[in-house]
């Protein structure tokens, strides 16, 4: 399986959390494996403290969103009105992983559903929420197998339900899984999802932790930030500061697929470098090619190539270099693989997927993608590259009701930068050079 | 419009099922649409019809939902649905060889039936489990690392 850790550095020390209990040489843990292991002790811990302290250690630890926004999670937390003036609140488990590329969660929730289940009890009692949320992707029926066995053994336990372990804390948990829409993934969108509506963006103010799901205060947060949040309340917001390398705290888990050795997932320090990750876990490029660029977070990230293979997988690195680590699951672009029809293949996804709410979105992604498709062929002009780069424009930040437009300007923008001659040798040779 | 089909006795038992868990009774819409799919296989207008009146809204609002999803068919499918996915890591590692075989063993493209109706083929948007690319699902089992050479394999399992 590759989901075994291939890191083989002097790092024989290094602590994973995330993935200490994960194994797929075997069955997950059930129950009493997973207290056995230390499993809901943090819950135990936390139900002694006030939910407002929860939110301050989780805020200290610096722990950051990993569905990829990559905001401070304690803070979004510390937006929910502590006043005893809504007596209903929701908690919710985004595990509508879709981003292309990206297959982190599935690991965490089929191979310890217990951690994010525990987490996520912490977290629905920090903000005092009474009812929670797993939206579970369609696709995953493993995982949701796997969290329906969990969740009855956790009401069973007494970890969910009515008066938690004596404490007087209520907390439903109820499993959703969508019907496949990449916009679900977007924390709005999920909430209209949630309410039986197509899944389209709401406008922002009210944030969700004010007016969220049925109009009421909602925190939703990715499934392997909620995983992290057990282990803060265990060991506390320094040892979470210390496993970073970097800019950023804790662990993150990486991934890298294409045409490498071994693709797979390791969990590693946060801000391990793009040539460690792909040399030293992925074992480097596979036999007869060679590197050209990749996307470090999914497919709405923009392009880094050979120059950026020393930079730190954490935000603000990634950012200075001019992309995201969005979910840091990394797409390789190798030297086989026609850069014009890689970006031509991502565009007609998020052409695909855009919810059609918003005019530039709906009617510019299907064009973009029209515009590669010719190139592709051989039809393109060399007009057909600047109206590409207006696109990116017309497309980006600011002109667009939600991110999704935006982020699948990023590969195209960046593949204009980098890559630039290829395009102009498909104008130029009125065919793609690679087929 | 009166419906000509109505929701049998177990839909709306699993459909009550799911307006408990929710506040307003429309906020079902997506349950009951899985619920009734499950039963019959897809949303036809007269099953449409019966949903959105048992949800108290109109037909038109939940074909707006039925129609917004990916996996909430519109149309007949075969007895089997072949999901390709077709995004990046897939694209990469060279599903448009399976799909070219897929369309040559089962003589149809993306969007289209076999007329037996054993399979509908259907292109997907990444199925998350990259780093063993090339992935397609049949019904609810998932297949990676897929060859060419395990696709005959796989479609003899299913009849």
């Amino acid at each position: 399986m590759t989901w075994k850790k291939y890191w083989t550095d002097t790092t024989d020390d290094m602590e994973r959390p995330l993935t200490e209990h994960i194994s797929f040489d075997r069955p997950c843990y059930n129950l009493r494996d997973y207290e056995m292991n230390g499993g809901y002790q943090a819950l135990r811990k936390a139900l002694t403290l006030s939910p407002e302290n929860i939110t301050n250690i989780v805020q200290a630890s610096d722990l950051k969103g990993r569905g990829g926004a990559g905001f401070n999670t304690g803070m979004k937390w510390s937006f929910v009105p502590m006043n005893g003036d809504y007596p209903v609140k929701y908690l919710i488990a985004n595990a509508d992983e879709m981003e292309p590329g990206t297959f982190k969660d599935r690991m965490l929730m089929e191979g310890n559903p217990h951690q994010l289940i525990e987490g996520m009890i912490i977290s629905a009692f920090a903000i005092q929420a009474n009812i929670s949320y797993i939206f579970l992707r369609w696709a995953y029926k493993k995982a949701g197998r796997l969290l329906k066995h969990a969740m009855d053994e956790a009401y069973a336990a007494g970890y969910l339900g009515k008066n938690i372990l004596g404490t007087g804390y209520n907390l439903e948990m109820y499993l959703h899984t969508g019907v496949g829409r990449y916009i679900c993934g977007e924390e709005t969108a999920l909430l209209n999802a949630l309410e039986g509506k197509r899944a389209t963006p709401r406008a922002k103010p009210p944030f969700p932790q004010v007016s969220g799901l049925f109009g009421k205060p909602t925190i939703v947060n990715n499934v392997e930030t909620l995983c992290n949040i057990p282990h803060i309340i265990n060991n506390g917001p320094e040892w979470f500061k210390s496993l970073g390398k970097g800019n950023d705290a804790g662990t993150k888990i990486y991934g890298v697929s294409g045409r490498v050795k071994k693709p797979g997932l390791w969990e590693l320090p946060m801000g391990v470098s793009m040539r460690e990750l792909i040399e030293d876990c992925a074992g480097g490029m596979a036999n007869g090619y060679g590197f050209r660029g990749a996307l470090p977070g999914g497919a709405s990230t923009d392009f880094l190539v050979k120059e950026h293979l020393d930079i730190s997988l954490d935000f603000k690195s990634v950012a200075v270099a001019g992309s995201r680590l969005g979910t840091g699951t990394m797409i390789i672009l190798d030297d086989h693989t026609c850069p014009v029809g890689f970006v031509h293949n991502l565009e007609h996804f998020f052409a695909q997927e855009s919810c059609g709410w918003c005019t530039p979105c709906r009617e510019g992604l299907p064009w973009t993608e029209k515009i590669l498709l010719s190139i592709e062929r051989g039809e393109g002009k060399p007009e057909d590259l600047n109206l590409l780069e207006t696109h990116t424009r017309f497309l980006g930040p600011g002109n667009t009701f939600c991110a999704l437009a935006p982020g699948a300007m990023e590969p195209l923008q960046s593949a204009l930068k980098y890559f630039r001659e290829d395009f102009e040798r498909h104008i130029d040779q009125k065919k793609c050079p690679w087929r | 419009m009166i419906a000509q089909d109505t929701l049998t006795t177990e839909e709306m038992a699993e459909i009550d099922h799911e307006i408990a868990l929710v506040p307003v009774r429309r906020a079902a819409a997506i349950e009951a649409l899985k619920i009734v799919q499950q039963h019959r296989g897809w949303i036809s207008d007269d099953s449409l019809q019966a949903i959105a009146d048992y949800l108290e809204i109109s037909p038109e609002e939940l074909d707006s939902v039925a129609t917004f999803y990916n996996l909430v068919f519109r149309r007949p499918v075969g007895r089997n649905i072949i999901l390709l996915c077709d995004s990046i890591s897939c694209y990469v590692m060279g599903y448009e060889k399976i799909y070219v075989q897929l369309r040559e063993r089962l003589g149809i493209g993306f969007g289209q039936t076999t007329a037996d109706g054993r399979f509908t083929l259907l292109p997907n948007a990444c199925l998350g489990t990259c780093d063993h690319a090339p992935a397609l699902m049949i019904n609810n089992e998932l297949f990676r690392n897929v060859t060419e050479h395990d696709l005959e394999e796989i479609l003899d399992r299913y009849h």
